[in-house]
């Protein structure tokens, strides 16, 4: 394994990941002797209006895959419209390949609690809900556990630390749906329907959660929050990039020595985290990559000094995402892989929009043909042709997400796909996958 | 909502579940008690291990809903299962990442061990088996779950197979990153929102190497962020108002 050189490692930027490494942290004394509900007092002691401002003025954009920006969306809360308001924590991480909001509030939970206080004041919202994904259960378990001990101290409920605010925040499991982690799908969830996106518009801040005005924010997002009223920012702008600013997680996986959570400031490239994730596993060289998810579309070795911020991704022609880095090497197979994703878009598709729902039928059963040995050079015209018609023609994103790595494989290694055409790579899936697939 | 009128096919599940039910109810805004539906169904779960007709209709009857709205819910989420599970359900992610990195062949393991495929139950009433989409632990790949807490990281068919071989024989093995083991229906407690009821639960489990590893690398080489000061002043604009109307 070879050491990061010295001018790498200075791109670690340790902020929300920083009280992983106290054990205890989890609990609220542990917490608060770390700077912990600090940020509340201070918040609290100011304007709303004024703490919008703040949040517009550090450039914090959205962590979970959009990138809109924060204060922006906090502002677009209609004031004084006699309405409750409310605040929702988009906690329902499991776009494959993202791994970062489940350590963090499993380890550091009470950062997310207090972000969303925070945030439920500068929106006066007085009922607050965290989403959070069902299989997420010990980051639940620990979450629970926080917002009882936040009610305890007074740092929720009614008149909080005497400022005449209330907030009643719920930790609400979801049930196993992808298709969830969508905003608006998520707060039909939420609501108690099957969770299916809704037509936009009106957007959440409009008509959301009950058809109130609604912020829906990812748990990182939030969870940035305390640190941005504590350091202030231009604190928070001394890391990252001009337009995008700040400290995040970068979820490294797959052929790497190293496997893990890589807290950087925005714009550090994929050879500098593989760099510090000790370089590619023995025998792998790099070959194609994810940089945020697998509905982002894949990157290849070439891509590798790409500044992984909001711009650059986009610039490279894909998207930052969730900044979840799936790394493959040179022994994987694209078209295998295409596959499995497809399986699952397949599997978690609503089945609201026709595009998404059919179209990833059909791609998965070419797929599978074409993996069993038995495809053919038109499979390929389906299947791009399939793609573009699901791409841009769903409700939400996942038809999106879905039709991407078809795309970009495609694009990219299209000889792969050949391989198995022309009879060059032997069949990865057996005869008996094919049944019914005609 | 105190004076449910529950159905006959309701009755047996409202005589034990009311009291949490009335408790998950009240977390909502009054006249959004649809929102409990989620959490109710879980609640269900914890008394028949899956949601029967009899579930459906005590979730029904308390929301005031017919049971064709509560139906076409729990069939589209996939934690509510339409059949009896096991004491456990054992979860292995085989999604590209842990798929590729070896979760397929310890899916196909399990599934020739254990005799059942994809969401089946063991004849002894112990495992239900089933093969998961991402869990969101793509660091320790690849992964597998029991009553969705992280068990087994970096799995391989072995490790898998002595897990499941543990359960079946009564023991309760400590997970890599979750909680201690409890049972699935135990676990569906939970989900409906409530405490870990059991002293200690909550403490368990450590973060891994993997979680860790950017921080640490961070404090090994005393790499921090500079010009952090808490006391930082926010611009004041406007003058806080204590009583403003909320």
């Amino acid at each position: 394994m070879t050491q990061p050189r010295p001018e790498v490692l200075q791109k670690l930027t340790p902020v929300l990941t920083k009280r992983w490494l106290s054990p205890d942290a989890w609990r609220i004394g542990v917490y608060e002797r770390l700077d912990g509900y600090l940020a509340l007092r201070k918040a609290l002691d100011v304007h709303p209006d004024d703490l919008i401002q703040l949040v517009k003025d550090s450039g914090l954009r959205g962590r979970g895959g959009a990138g809109f920006p924060t204060g922006l969306k906090w502002g677009f809360i209609p004031q004084g419209d006699g309405k409750p308001h409310y605040l929702v924590i988009n906690a329902d991480e499991g776009e494959p390949g993202t791994c970062k909001d489940l350590p963090l509030m499993t380890y550091d939970p009470h950062s997310l609690v207090e972000g969303a206080i925070i945030a439920s004041y500068a929106i006066r919202a007085n009922r607050a809900y965290i989403y959070i994904r069902g299989e997420a259960v010990h980051a639940a378990r620990r979450l629970r556990n926080a917002v009882q001990e936040a009610y305890a101290k007074g740092y929720l409920g009614k008149n909080i630390l005497g400022s005449g605010f209330d907030l009643d925040l719920v930790v609400h499991s979801g049930a196993g749906a992808y298709i969830c982690g969508e905003e608006t799908a998520l707060l039909d969830s939420l609501e108690g329907f099957r969770g299916q996106p809704r037509l936009r518009p009106p957007f959440p801040a409009i008509a959301g959660l009950y058809a109130s005005p609604t912020v829906v924010n990812n748990v990182g997002t939030i969870a940035s929050v305390p640190y941005i009223v504590l350091g202030g920012a231009d604190w928070w702008k001394s890391m990252g990039t001009e337009k995008s600013a700040g400290p995040m997680i970068y979820s490294l996986s797959g052929r790497i020595t190293n496997p893990g959570q890589y807290e950087c400031g925005l714009g550090i490239t994929l050879r500098e985290l593989i760099e510090l994730a000790g370089g590619m596993k023995p025998g792998h060289n790099l070959r194609f990559w994810t940089p945020g998810g697998s509905s982002t579309p894949i990157l290849t070795a070439e891509h590798i000094d790409t500044p992984m911020d909001f711009e650059g991704v986009s610039a490279a022609g894909s998207i930052l995402g969730t900044t979840a880095m799936q790394i493959f090497s040179d022994q994987d197979c694209p078209v295998y892989n295409t596959w499995r994703w497809l399986e699952f878009y397949h599997h978690e598709s609503c089945g609201k929009c026709t595009p998404c729902r059919e179209g990833n039928y059909w791609m998965v059963r070419t797929y599978r043909r074409i993996l069993a040995g038995q495809g053919t050079y038109t499979d390929l015209d389906t299947l791009q042709d399939t793609a573009d018609n699901i791409f841009g023609r769903s409700f939400c994103g996942l038809g999106d997400g879905a039709a991407t790595p078809v795309v970009s494989t495609l694009k990219w290694f299209r000889q792969d796909y050949l391989d198995y055409i022309e009879g060059r790579t032997a069949p990865r899936l057996s005869e008996k996958s094919l049944v019914g697939a005609h | 909502m105190t004076t449910v009128e529950f159905s006959p096919a309701a009755e047996p599940l409202a005589a034990k579940l009311l009291e949490p039910a009335l408790e998950i109810l009240a977390r909502y805004p009054a006249g959004r008690e649809r929102s409990a539906l989620l959490p109710l169904l879980h609640l269900v779960q914890t008394e028949e291990g899956h949601v029967s007709p009899n579930g459906v209709a005590f979730c029904a009857d308390l929301l005031g809903i017919n049971k064709a709205q509560v139906g076409a819910v729990a069939t589209f989420y996939t934690m509510y299962k339409r059949r009896p599970t096991g004491e456990y359900l054992v979860s292995v992610c085989t999604n590209t990442l842990c798929n590729v990195m070896g979760g397929q062949e310890v899916y196909d393991q399990l599934t020739e061990h254990l005799g059942v495929g994809h969401d089946e139950t063991t004849a002894d009433g112990k495992i239900t088996l089933e093969h998961a989409e991402c869990l969101a632990a793509c660091d320790y790949a690849p992964v597998v779950t029991v009553n969705y807490d992280f068990t087994v990281d970096q799995a391989t068919p072995e490790s898998a197979v002595e897990l499941v071989e543990n359960l079946r024989k009564g023991d309760r093995p400590t997970p890599a990153r979750g909680a201690r083991i409890c049972s699935l229906r135990e676990m569906q407690y939970q989900l409906a929102g409530f405490a870990d009821p059991r002293e200690g639960a909550v403490a368990d489990g450590v973060a891994g190497a993997p979680t860790l590893r950017g921080v640490r690398l961070a404090q090994e080489h005393g790499v921090t962020v500079a010009g952090f000061d808490p006391d930082t002043p926010i611009t004041k604009t406007k003058p806080r108002v204590t009583e403003e109307k909320k």
